[in-house]
Formats: structure tokens, sequence, C-alpha cells
């Protein structure tokens, strides 16, 4: 396959034909990255296929499924244990997709990528390890109101079995956190701060660099959820400085199956195994066992080698198209998006107003028409959206609605595609007889 | 599923929902949730010789959810406890008289689900699995 946006290119090219280049190359051609995911071609309900539903799940382009047909194609064996040729190719390919998820993080150290099934994984592992050597009564968990289920339960499931609190920051109309709480319930008790880096329901940037300050002047620790954040702009562990981040592959062009933990070696050096198994030993006896060196301490079992070569696949390509550059196109369709949407009669979006605020998505209600029933009209044009309470049923709570519909963009998404969405949701407002 | 499920009936059903509300002196109240979906609705029934002598409903959801629920108090009202506990997919359907298809249906159903938990739970009989999946 030949990367449509090489900017290795620029390599061969004298400094000034360059920046020409990356100054054409910069008007991110999103039509054309289209050709690189198959799914994109098919029609629903008769209509050609809208996605909007990225903040679910994304699209796979071409080279990521045939990464993991290769793998099973060619060299399918199990890694690490075996000595022959297939396992070793298997065994090097699994690494390179670590080294890579390192890079494209800033990770200080390769073994401080973990590789788990999902963010939600990767959260409760802290929660179970970490949780259990630091975590006691008396003793405060800081959130927000915008997290996900997945940076929720996990900390109520500890704080029940040690007796510590979970203390909830909340956002304001506009919904940004609430700097005031932010300074006032982060203290001295305080022994973790864990955020969603960007909210799946809002959109909303969370400002991780400040938060992540106050919390380490606490003596806590700080998760950062990157699950929103990673696969839509530059996300740094050592710019953040956070001790604990997780993420998915699906979210960001990869495969379902396989996520990241990425931790600070001195915390997941000192932290006890999270599943115990083959792989994340260093010995077993009748009378115990000692544990694997990092990363290996935990990833008990044989872990999903073709997703994390599909991950590698992924995080290759966002490379080519440039995450820079993924940031723009989402910040200038949100923004073409917000303004179409809010001439819309009866609409109710929720959510920062500016663009720059938010990654590419958009909750938002039309009228009585309850969210559901707006994505079955919706569906019937062709269009997918997300509808219902988006795993953050305290939000909704703290909102006050019971359900939300929401828009969600990515690098193959159009200006062409919101117009046809705007349209569809004039249909459902015929429909409905708004 | 397709948008002509959204008729007037259903619209009107939504919006103006009959039998809604709180019902005094209820002999069983029974709230249930989809929970993908976060839809609610809670059925109160007084019950008088064997037959549901009043009935209301509440709750939050989409307009197949809330209108197939507020239509089969209708239904039932009047009806006996037997004749209720033999209602199944196909007389909700009939009721919307349009079928919302394998997506919609769980929404379509929770209504009939929570009425049979109600209906049982008033008889002290035990729900059988074909119950629990309505939904």
């Amino acid at each position: 396959m030949v990367p449509l946006y090489d900017y290795d290119i620029c390599n061969t090219l004298s400094a000034g034909r360059c920046s020409l280049l990356v100054e054409t190359l910069r008007t991110f051609n999103a039509s054309k990255i289209r050709e690189d995911f198959p799914i994109l071609k098919r029609e629903v309900n008769g209509n050609k296929l809208v996605y909007f539903d990225n903040a679910a799940t994304s699209q796979k382009p071409t080279v990521v499924i045939e990464a993991i047909a290769s793998y099973y194609r060619q060299y399918n064996a199990n890694i690490h244990r075996g000595i022959h040729k297939l396992a070793e190719e298997a065994t090097l390919a699994y690494e390179e997709a670590r080294e890579k998820t390192a890079r494209l993080t800033n990770a200080a150290h390769t073994e401080e990528i973990i590789f788990v099934r999902n963010a939600t994984e990767g959260i409760n592992l802290v929660a179970n390890s970490w949780g259990k050597d630091n975590i006691g009564k008396g003793d405060k968990i800081v959130i927000t109101i915008m997290e996900h289920h997945s940076n929720i339960v996990p900390w109520q499931l500890l704080a029940q079995r040690t007796g510590a609190e979970v203390v909830f920051i909340e956002i304001t109309e506009d919904g940004m956190l609430r700097q005031e709480q932010l300074e006032q319930a982060i203290d001295h008790k305080t022994k973790l701060v864990a955020v969603a880096h960007a909210s799946n329901v809002l959109g909303t940037i969370n400002s991780v660099n400040a938060i992540g300050r106050i919390a380490h002047r606490q003596g806590a620790l700080f998760l950062v959820d990157a699950a929103q954040s990673i696969p839509h702009m530059k996300v740094d562990v050592a710019e953040i400085d956070c001790d604990f981040m997780a993420f998915s592959g699906h979210k960001m062009m990869g495969p379902t199956g396989i996520g990241i933990l990425y931790g600070k070696k001195k915390h997941l050096e000192e932290m006890p195994p999270f599943l115990g198994g083959g792989e994340m030993i260093k010995e077993v006896h009748t009378t115990g066992a000692s544990w694997n060196e990092l990363p290996y301490k935990f990833e008990a079992g044989t872990p999903d080698i073709a997703g994390a070569i599909g991950l590698g696949a992924a995080i290759d390509y966002l490379n080519t198209l440039g995450i820079g550059n993924i940031h723009d196109h989402e910040q200038e369709l949100t923004s073409y998006a917000l303004n179409k949407m809010s001439a819309v009669k009866g609409i109710k979006i929720y959510g920062p107003r500016s663009s720059k605020d938010r990654v590419g998505v958009i909750s938002f209600n039309l009228g009585d028409i309850h969210a559901h029933d707006l994505a079955s009209i919706l569906d019937e044009e062709g269009i997918a959206i997300r509808s219902g309470h988006h795993c953050a049923q305290p939000l909704m709570e703290f909102i006050g609605v019971p359900a939300m519909a929401r828009i969600s963009f990515y690098a193959y998404n159009t200006e062409e595609e919101v117009d046809r969405f705007i349209e569809a949701l004039e249909v459902a407002r015929k429909v409905f007889n708004l | 599923m397709s948008s002509d499920i959204y008729k007037d009936i259903i619209l009107d059903y939504y919006r103006n929902p009959r039998n809604f509300g709180e019902l005094p002196n209820a002999d069983i109240r029974v709230k249930d949730a989809n929970p993908l979906c976060g839809d609610v609705i809670e059925m109160q029934l007084k019950v008088k010789e064997g037959r549901v002598e009043d009935i209301r409903f509440q709750g939050k959801g989409c307009a197949i959810s809330q209108a197939s629920a507020s239509m089969l108090t209708e239904a039932v009202k009047g009806k006996t406890l037997d004749e209720t506990k033999a209602l199944g997919k196909q007389d909700i359907l009939n009721l919307l008289g349009i079928d919302p298809g394998p997506t919609r249906i769980k929404c379509a159903l929770l209504g009939l689900k929570v009425m049979k938990l109600a209906v049982y739970g008033y008889l002290g009989q035990s729900v059988g699995d074909e119950v629990k999946q309505l939904v």
C-alpha cells in the first residue's frame, strides 16, 4: 500500500519545495482517506453510509485488516516461548507494536506499555493491583461527573472493598470542570485523581496537565483515561506527567480486544500482579511463585497477538496521516457541524460552545424526540449515530436528561456528510410533526 | 425498521399517554429498566376478583416504549389475570399495528415485561425465563 500522506517524501525534496508540499498536504483530503476504508463504500437502507459513531468504535483501514490477516496467514504462533521461526516472527511483531505505542505516547520506557483488552481493563488493573496496597479507609479517590462508567465503577468497587470515598468533580453549564472544586476536593487525603482526557459525551478536552499538577502537589497519583483523546490528538505521557494512562485500540482504527495501560515504571514495579497464569511468572514451585519482569508481569496468558499487531498497523497509519492533521480536520468539521446544528429549530446541544475545547464529539437532543427514535430515523437515512446514556449515567443525571443523541467524527468524515445529517434532522422533525 | 413506525397514533400515545401517572392504593407496583438504553417503565395495578380493576404506568424512554406501554394498559384493563399473563409479543405488535424490527423490538416489549412481572408478583408466582428474556 502506498501511503497517501507520507511526509518522508520531504527527505527527497529541497527544503523550499518541501514546505510547499506540506502546505498543499495540509489541506487534509478526507475523501481520499475514505478510499482506505472498505466499509465506507457500503450502503445502509439504500443510502450511502454516514458513519458518525466513531466515539463508540472507529472503522478500520485496509492496512489494519491486512496486518491481522497476514499474521494469521503467514506467521501465526504463540509468542515469547517458542523457539521456531514463526514464534520468532510473531514475537517480533507483537513487541514492535509495543514499541510503536511507546513512541506514540512518548513513554520513557517500552516496558511501561502493558497490553490489556481495552481501557476498561487497564483501569481495573490499576484499581485492583495498585489499589490493593495503596487505598485504605478514609482515603479519597477524586474523579469527575463526566467520566465513562469504566472510570467510575472500578473505583466504586475499590471504595466498597476498602472504605475509601469516591468524590465527583462537577461541571459548569458549558460542560467544563469546575476549577474551584478541583482545588478543594483534591486534598491530603486524596490518593488518586482519575480523569478523562476527553469526555465521550460532551467532547470536553480537560486540562489534564494542570489537574495532574494539583494531584501531585497533594501527593496523589494521577490516572488519565485517554480513550477519547489519543485517537484524535497528540497525547504525551511525559508532558501530562500522568502516573497511569489507559486507552483502547479499537477507537484508534485498530481492532477490538486490544487496549493499553501505560504506567510509570516505578509504580508498575512495586505493584503486585493483576491476573496470575502463564507468561507473568519467573518461576513457579509447589510452594509459590515469583513474578516476571515488566511488562510481562501484567500480561498473564496468551495475549491478543493479532490485536496488538493490528494496533501497530493502526499507529503506523495514524502517523502517516499525521495526528495533528487529523485533529485540525476534526476541529474544522466540529466547528462546521456546531454552526449548522445551532440553526436547527428545537435543538439542544450539550458541552463546550467552542470547538477548540472539544474533540469531535457532539451530543444533543431535538425537541421531544427521544434519542433512540432519532437514531432510528437517521438509520433509515443511512446515518449511524449513538443514542442513550453513553455509559455515563451520573452525567445524564447531573444534566437532568434520560438520554442524548451523539455524533462523533474521525479523519474520514466530511462536510457533505454533516450536510446529509442536518437534512436527516429535518426529516426527523417532520416525522415527529415538530 | 422504518420511519413508518412513527405514525400519528404512536406519536399521540407518546405525547398524551393514557393511564399515565400514580395509582393510589395500588395492590402491586413493579418497575424495570432496559439496561442497554435506560428506558424505564413502572406498572401499578389494582386487582379485584381476579381482574385488573385499574392500572397506571409511569416511565421515561423512547416513543415506542412509552406508547406500547400505554396501549398495553388500555388493553389489560378489565381483563383477568390469566388473560393478562397469556399476552405475548404478537399482541404488542397488533396493538402497535407495525413491527418495529429487531433492534427496537425490546423497546416495544419493555411494558409487557413489567406488566407480567407485576401480575406474577401479585400472584406470588415465580417468573419463568420466557418473561425475563423479553427484554
